[in-house]
């Protein structure tokens, strides 16, 4: 009851050779020069990471895969190193899923088999300068011209947006008034290239500087009116269906970066001697340890709890709301025990933790966007009051 | 094409590898196991022959219960079928033995469809003698091109084998009739990771499991009492000691120099 299936064990093996081959010797290099290495993303979706929740027919893994799959690969990848787990994580939540879920069986046959493949990546833009937790206060804004879609407004943030291999980001956009007034939010795809759709510069970020993320800005930007993803007014609320993803997702990413925390320092604990002794012998030193273990095993099962009970959403025998609750309550937890890994871990680590040299110094830079991205701390704890039935 | 690949599994090269106190056999309770990373090489080479053209890859290891984790890792790259020889009586066999029980399998698997091509690896990554694949060529009395850096299939089977072997001063090209037997390097291709798709699929392939009794081998021909070679006493390597140090004179370029034309280096 408290194992992942032989298979997910023997993908977790594969995808951590992966990434201990194909990754780790290449990360600090890459890291440094704020590189986001192209090539990787065709071998990852040679493994089928891009697959795991994709039928058949575009070239996923259909029934045999899952979500918990993902997840295992997103721990995996990040405890190797977390610019490469969002990388796939956002590719899949926010690129693949919203096409997934919403498009049309052409625009599902136009995109899916190439970002399945890692061939290409798509991105999703939500977030504005002005505009990020309280999303519908968004401002960009898309007029129709005849069998066009005029577009104008800024994104920020936009993961997977600006890479050589990006061919389209769906963007939310005002397209109207609701009859009670209120803006009507629709979700419109943009290939890449489009005129009037400028990918801003990299920007300059503490850390994540392997992952791709820019800010996009639209300058009556036009796109034929079959661009529009799902239901026109529906843009908000579709994409809010798919954050639950992601935000379990993001506690894998995060399980990844307290793993790491731990084998790293136990490591060194063990190694580094001081006073004639392994610093692992002091209480100061072990008993940080020992909280680190009771974090990584905590995250580790919320985490693929909520993704168990995505799969069983999935096959119908879980309610969305056991879901989001889940999701919520894995986001939260994992990712500040994520950043408490961090802390504990460049601690163990000493004044060799401060240093680029020892890949701590990059975990801990990595991991406070985890307690920020798809959903605050501070928005899960509403959420999971909120799941309390507390007064609104 | 009809191949077969002989694999072997392997404490894993990266942990601390000993053997066991009661008969110097190697230590497989205590270290992690894996296909030999130089037979990944030979799957490898296998799979992409059959990707060409046509043809199956069946993947032969000799070895412990444990040992079926090689053969699992050799389907999950995408080989067809896999064949497990396992029998008490072949612990602490040497490379002989080992080259006696495969021709046999290989024979056996021949009786349903002839094989055409023999892959193995240049050697293995714990035993690194290297023999096992001329004797078995031996055994089979098929011709033996080993060491291949480039393996070329003309005319399918029945065609031939054509390779490169890189020695230091010069670059072999050997043909071979099949069928035949070719080792390879590790220079010959990038071994694939198995895909999340090669993963479930290789759960449905079939393994047949054989015992000595299934090949006609007699208990006495294999095993440690028969081997040629034995570990008679091993002990670890004293620690790495702490080098030379040259204080430069002055002259360090000219005493680094001689080093290393001391050690034939340059």
């Amino acid at each position: 009851m408290f194992e992942l299936s032989q298979d997910h064990e023997d993908f977790r093996a594969v995808v951590r050779d992966f990434a201990e081959n194909e990754v780790a010797p290449n990360i600090a290099k890459w890291d440094a020069a704020s590189y986001f290495p192209t090539d990787l993303v065709p071998k990852m979706g040679e493994l089928g990471l891009f697959g795991l929740v994709v039928p058949e027919e575009y070239g996923g893994a259909g029934e045999s895969g899952d979500f918990t799959s993902l997840c295992v690969a997103i721990e995996e990848l990040g405890r190797v190193d977390q610019s490469i787990g969002i990388t796939l994580s956002a590719g899949v939540g926010l690129g693949i899923n919203p096409i997934l879920t919403y498009g049309t069986e052409e625009q599902k046959q136009r995109f899916l088999p190439d970002l399945v493949a890692g061939r290409t990546l798509a991105g999703f833009g939500l977030t504005e300068p002005e505009a990020g937790s309280d999303a519908a206060a968004s401002r960009t804004r898309a007029v129709r011209d005849g069998d066009e879609w005029v577009i104008d407004g800024a994104k920020a943030f936009i993961t997977n947006s600006g890479t050589e291999i990006t061919s389209v980001v769906t963007v939310t956009a005002r397209t109207g008034t609701t009859a009670a007034g209120a803006p009507e939010i629709s979700a419109i795809m943009v290939p890449a290239g489009t005129p009037g759709f400028i990918v801003e510069p990299a920007y300059h970020k503490l850390g994540w500087h392997v992952s791709d993320t820019h800010g996009l800005t639209f300058e009556a930007c036009r796109v034929p009116i079959d661009n529009m993803l799902g239901e026109p007014g529906q843009g908000f609320k579709q994409f809010l269906k798919t954050l639950d993803d992601g935000r379990i997702a993001i506690s894998a990413l995060a399980v990844g970066c307290a793993q790491a925390c731990l084998e790293l320092a136990t490591d060194y604990a063990k190694t580094r001697i001081a006073f004639g002794r392994p610093i692992g012998v002091n209480q100061g030193v072990s008993f940080q340890l020992a909280d680190l273990a009771v974090m990584v095993e905590g995250a580790r099962l919320l985490t693929y709890k909520a993704a168990w009970l995505k799969d069983e959403l999935h096959a119908g025998r879980r309610s969305v709301a056991e879901v989001k609750h889940a999701a919520s309550i894995a986001k939260l937890y994992s990712t500040e025990a994520a950043v408490s890994a961090t802390r504990i871990a460049t601690q163990v680590f000493g004044g060799n933790g401060f240093m680029e040299e020892y890949p701590v110094a990059r975990f801990y830079r990595d991991a406070k966007i985890l307690e920020i991205g798809e959903g605050t701390s501070e928005v899960q704890r509403m959420l999971i009051a909120r799941g309390l039935g507390l007064p609104a | 094409m009809n191949i077969v690949v002989c694999v072997k599994y392997v404490p894993d090269a990266q942990a601390e590898r000993t053997f066991n106190a009661s008969d110097n056999t190697t230590d497989r309770d205590n270290v992690d196991g894996l296909l030999s990373e130089l037979d990944e090489y030979a799957v490898e080479e296998a799979l992409k022959i059959v990707e060409a053209g046509e043809g199956e890859v069946t993947v032969l290891t000799v070895g412990p219960a444990q040992a079926a984790d090689a053969i699992k890792k050799a389907l999950q790259m995408g080989a067809h079928k896999g064949v497990h020889v396992d029998d008490d009586a072949i612990h602490g066999s040497d490379a002989v033995a080992t080259s006696l029980v495969l021709a046999e399998a290989i024979k056996k698997i021949g009786n349903e469809a002839p094989v055409d091509l023999v892959v193995t690896g240049m050697a293995s990554t714990d035993g690194t003698m290297g023999v096992v694949p001329t004797m078995l060529a031996e055994r089979l009395g098929l011709p033996a091109v080993t060491f291949a850096s480039e393996l070329t299939i003309d005319g399918g089977a029945g065609g031939t084998a054509t390779i490169h072997r890189d020695g230091d001063a010069s670059t072999q090209t050997i043909t071979a009739t099949l069928p035949a037997l070719v080792s390879v390097t590790d220079q010959i291709n990038e071994p694939r990771y198995p895909s999340f798709k090669g993963i479930m699929a290789a759960k449905k392939k079939p393994v047949e499991k054989w015992a000595l009794a299934d090949l006609g081998i007699d208990p006495s021909q294999v095993g440690l009492d028969a081997a040629w070679t034995k570990v008679e006493a091993f002990a670890a390597r004293p620690p790495r000691s702490q080098g030379e140090i040259v204080p430069d004179e002055g002259d360090g370029g000219r005493k680094l120099a001689a080093f290393l034309t001391e050690h034939k280096f340059v």
